[in-house]
C-alpha cells in the first residue's frame, strides 16, 4: 500500500483572550491508501482540531508551530500543506483531495439550497464536469451509498430526509469528488445503534471499491473495533498511544486507554462495575506539566510523571505509549 | 410483580394531531399506543428504543407533561395516590414535586444568567417548599453533597464546568425536591464515556441512597445493561418486550430486541461483520405499516404479521414479547 499522508510534529495554538492556548502538541502519524485509522479521545482531547489542520481549516486566530509538517501524497507529487496559502491553493485539501464528513448533516447542509444543487456546486468546483454530467454523477453516487429513489431525493431540501438518510447524502458528496483522504469526524454518534451499522459498512465497502484512506474520528471504541485498522489516541492535544486496532483494544499499554476501556459499559459482562477515569480532563489554559495525563493517572509512579513529558515508547512491531512506565532510558537517569 | 407498583401505565396512548389539510379527516400521530407497564418501587428500568419509537413522550406521560389522549398512568407512593388523566391543579402541583426529570443536555438545560445555588434552589422557591432563605440554602447544601458537587461552587455560573459537573447539577436540581419518581431521558448520551460512568455510578447510589425508583431512558443498551434492572424496548410506540435485564440480553425473544443487540459494535476487532443487520429506518408514525408494526423491517416477517398485530403476552417469569413467531424462532 503506498503512503498517502505523513503528520510530523503538528502543533496548533490559538491565540484568544486569555492567552495562547495550546490545542495539539507535537502529533505525528502517517496512514497509508485503502487503510481506516481511528482517531480516539475525549471531548476537548485536540482530535476534531488535528483533523481539520490537515485542510487548514482552523480560524484566523491558530498559530501552527514552525516543525509542523503535513505531505499529502497525491498521484502528481506530494503537497505541502502548511505552505498552501490561499484559497485558490489549498482547494486541493479542501474537498478536492481531502472530503470531510461531519457528525450533524443537518447542520451540515445548507437549509435552502436542494441536495442536489449542493453536490452540484462541489462538483463544479473540484471537477471539470459540465453541470449534466455533474448531476448524473451525483445521483449515481447517492444511489451508491444506499438512498432509494436518488433522482427523487437529489431534489430534495436536508430537512426532508431522515438522520440515517442525511448521513448518507453527506457521504455521497463528500465522496463524489473522489477524494483520495476522507475525514469522518463521528459520523455515527447522533445515530441509531441500526443505522450506525449501515453507516460502517457503508464506509468499509467505500474504501474496498475507491481505495482512499480514512481517518475515523470517534470517542466510541467499540466502533473503531469495528472498522479501523490503526488507532491513535489523544488526549489534551497529544498522541499517548498507536498501533493497531487488535493491540490497542485488547492489551491498552497507556494508563489513559486503558481508563477509556474500564469506563466503556460492555454486553460480555454485565455484572461488571463501570470504572470511572477520576476527575475531569483539564482546562487547556491549565496544562499539566509533564505527562499531560499525570493529574487523572491511575498508575504514577513518581515526580517524572509530573515533570518529564514522556517520548514514545515502543512497546511491539507498530505499536507505541508516550508514558513513563516504559520508558526505560528514564529509568537509568 | 409481586410489590404494588409504584407508577403504572394502562394501555397508555399519546396521540397528537397534526395540522391538517383543507379535506379529509385531521391525522394522528400516534406516539405511544396502547402501552401498559409498571414499574416497582425502587425499580432502575430502562426503556429503549431507536429515535421515533415514542420513548420519550411516554416519559413524559408519565410525568403530566405529555397529554394523555385514552388509557390512564396510577402513581402510589404510599402517601398518595393519583390517577394522572384526572389531576386537579392543586393535585397537579403536588405530584410536580413528587416526579421530576433530567435532561440530556447539561449544556441547555442550564440558565447561564443563575448560579449553581440558584438554578438548585430554583424548584424549592417556585413550589414554596421552604419557608425561610436560610432552609434552602441548607437543602441545597445538602443535595449539593449528595450529588458530589463542591459546595465552594455553588456561587458560580454553569460555564465554569464541564459536562459531567453540569449533569451533577442538573441531578441535583431534579432531586431537591424530594422526588420519589425520576425520569432520566438520555441523561449520559452527550457524556464522554469516562465521564458516562461516573454520572451512572452516582445515579445508582443516589437511588439506592434515597430510595428513589427511575425511569432510564436510552438508546445506548449497553448502557442499560449495567444500570437497569428492568427493561422494556419500543418500537413505533409500542411496547415489543419487556423482561428483567439478565433475561432480556440472554434470550431476547423480539426479533427487534435481538436485532438491536445484534447492532451494539463489538469490542472485538475479530467480531467483524458478524452482526445480523436491520435493513431501512423506523417507519413514520403518521403512517405506520398494517399488523405488526416491525414487519417492514423484521427478517422473519410472515404473512401474518402484514395483517394482525401482535399483543404483548408473556413469554416467561416477568418477560413478555408481542411477536406472533417468538415461540417456534425461541423456544
Amino acid at each position: 500500500m503506498s503512503r498517502l499522508i505523513d503528520v510530523e510534529n503538528l502543533t496548533l495554538q490559538f491565540d484568544t483572550d486569555e492567552g495562547r492556548i495550546t490545542a495539539v502538541d507535537d502529533v505525528s502519524f502517517s496512514l497509508d491508501a485503502g487503510k481506516i485509522m481511528g482517531l480516539v479521545g475525549e471531548s476537548g482531547s485536540g482530535k476534531s482540531v488535528t483533523a481539520k489542520s490537515l485542510m487548514k481549516l482552523n480560524p484566523r486566530n491558530a498559530v501552527y508551530g514552525e516543525n509542523t509538517k503535513i505531505t499529502l501524497h497525491l498521484d502528481d507529487g506530494p503537497v505541502d500543506v502548511m505552505s498552501l496559502q490561499n484559497d485558490h491553493e489549498m482547494k486541493v485539501v479542501r474537498g478536492g483531495s481531502i472530503s470531510l464528513i461531519f457528525q450533524e448533516p443537518m447542520a451540515s447542509f445548507a437549509p435552502a439550497i436542494s441536495i442536489g444543487d449542493q453536490m452540484i456546486e462541489q462538483l463544479l468546483i473540484h471537477t471539470s464536469f459540465s453541470k449534466s454530467q455533474a448531476k448524473e454523477v451525483s445521483i449515481e453516487m447517492l444511489d451508491r451509498v444506499g438512498i432509494s429513489d436518488p433522482s427523487m431525493r437529489f431534489s430534495q431540501y436536508a430537512f426532508e430526509l431522515s438522520g440515517g438518510m442525511r448521513q448518507r447524502a453527506m457521504i455521497a458528496m463528500a465522496l463524489s469528488t473522489k477524494p483520495k483522504l476522507l475525514i469522518a469526524d463521528e459520523p455515527t454518534t447522533a445515530l441509531d445503534v441500526t443505522i450506525q451499522a449501515q453507516v460502517i459498512d457503508l464506509m468499509k465497502d467505500l474504501v474496498t471499491e475507491f481505495g482512499m484512506g480514512i481517518i475515523f474520528i470517534t470517542h466510541d471504541l467499540g466502533v473503531i473495533a469495528q472498522t479501523a485498522d490503526n488507532v491513535a489516541v489523544m488526549y489534551l492535544g497529544r498522541l499517548v498511544e498507536q498501533g493497531t486496532v487488535r493491540d490497542v483494544i485488547r492489551s491498552p499499554a497507556h494508563p489513559y486507554t486503558r481508563g477509556l476501556l474500564a469506563a466503556l459499559p460492555t454486553l460480555d459482562d454485565i455484572d461488571a462495575p463501570l470504572t470511572p477515569i477520576p476527575g475531569d480532563i483539564p482546562s487547556p489554559l491549565e496544562r499539566p506539566s509533564g505527562c499531560v495525563y499525570n493529574t487523572r493517572c491511575q498508575e504514577f509512579i513518581g515526580p517524572r510523571c509530573s515533570a518529564k513529558v514522556p517520548v514514545f515508547s515502543q512497546i511491539d512491531a507498530g505499536h507505541a505509549a508516550a508514558c513513563h512506565l516504559y520508558d526505560r532510558a528514564g529509568d537509568a537517569e | 410483580m409481586s410489590r404494588k407498583p409504584l407508577i403504572a401505565a394502562q394501555n397508555l396512548s399519546v396521540h397528537y394531531r397534526l395540522r391538517g389539510g383543507l379535506i379529509g379527516p385531521i391525522p394522528f400521530v400516534r406516539a405511544v399506543e396502547n402501552v401498559s407497564l409498571e414499574i416497582a418501587p425502587g425499580s432502575f428500568f430502562g426503556l429503549v428504543g431507536e429515535s421515533g419509537s415514542g420513548k420519550t413522550t411516554l416519559g413524559r406521560a408519565m410525568l403530566r407533561a405529555a397529554p394523555i389522549s385514552q388509557g390512564d398512568v396510577l402513581f402510589d407512593d404510599g402517601e398518595v395516590a393519583y390517577s394522572l388523566k384526572n389531576l386537579g391543579k392543586k393535585e397537579l402541583k403536588d405530584y410536580r414535586k413528587r416526579a421530576q426529570l433530567i435532561f440530556q443536555d447539561p449544556y441547555a438545560a442550564l440558565s447561564p444568567r443563575m448560579t449553581v445555588r440558584d438554578i438548585i434552589a430554583e424548584p424549592l422557591e417556585v413550589m414554596g417548599l421552604t419557608k425561610s432563605r436560610a432552609e434552602t440554602d441548607e437543602r441545597v447544601r445538602e443535595i449539593a453533597v449528595k450529588c458530589r458537587l463542591n459546595v465552594e461552587h455553588l456561587r458560580r455560573f454553569p460555564h465554569a464546568f464541564s459536562g459531567g459537573q453540569r449533569q451533577r447539577i442538573s441531578i441535583a436540581r431534579a432531586l431537591v425536591s424530594g422526588p420519589k419518581f425520576i425520569v432520566a431521558d438520555e441523561s449520559v448520551a452527550a457524556l464522554d464515556v469516562s465521564i458516562q460512568a461516573d454520572v451512572l455510578n452516582l445515579l445508582k447510589a443516589i437511588q439506592e441512597d434515597m430510595g428513589l425508583t427511575f425511569l432510564f431512558i436510552s438508546h445506548d443498551l449497553s448502557v442499560v445493561a449495567h444500570v437497569c434492572d428492568h427493561v422494556a424496548v419500543m418500537y413505533l410506540g409500542r411496547l415489543v418486550e419487556t423482561a428483567p435485564t439478565r433475561t432480556l440480553f440472554s434470550g431476547p425473544r423480539h426479533p427487534y430486541t435481538k436485532a438491536l443487540l445484534s447492532a451494539i459494535p463489538s469490542l472485538d476487532p475479530d467480531d467483524r461483520g458478524k452482526a445480523q443487520k436491520l435493513e431501512g429506518e423506523i417507519p413514520t408514525p403518521t403512517n405506520p405499516p398494517p399488523g405488526c408494526k416491525f414487519q417492514t423491517r423484521c427478517p422473519v416477517a410472515i404473512e401474518r404479521c402484514r395483517i394482525e398485530e401482535p399483543v404483548l403476552e408473556s413469554a416467561g417469569t416477568e418477560h413478555n414479547v408481542a411477536c406472533h413467531r417468538w415461540k417456534e424462532l425461541f423456544s
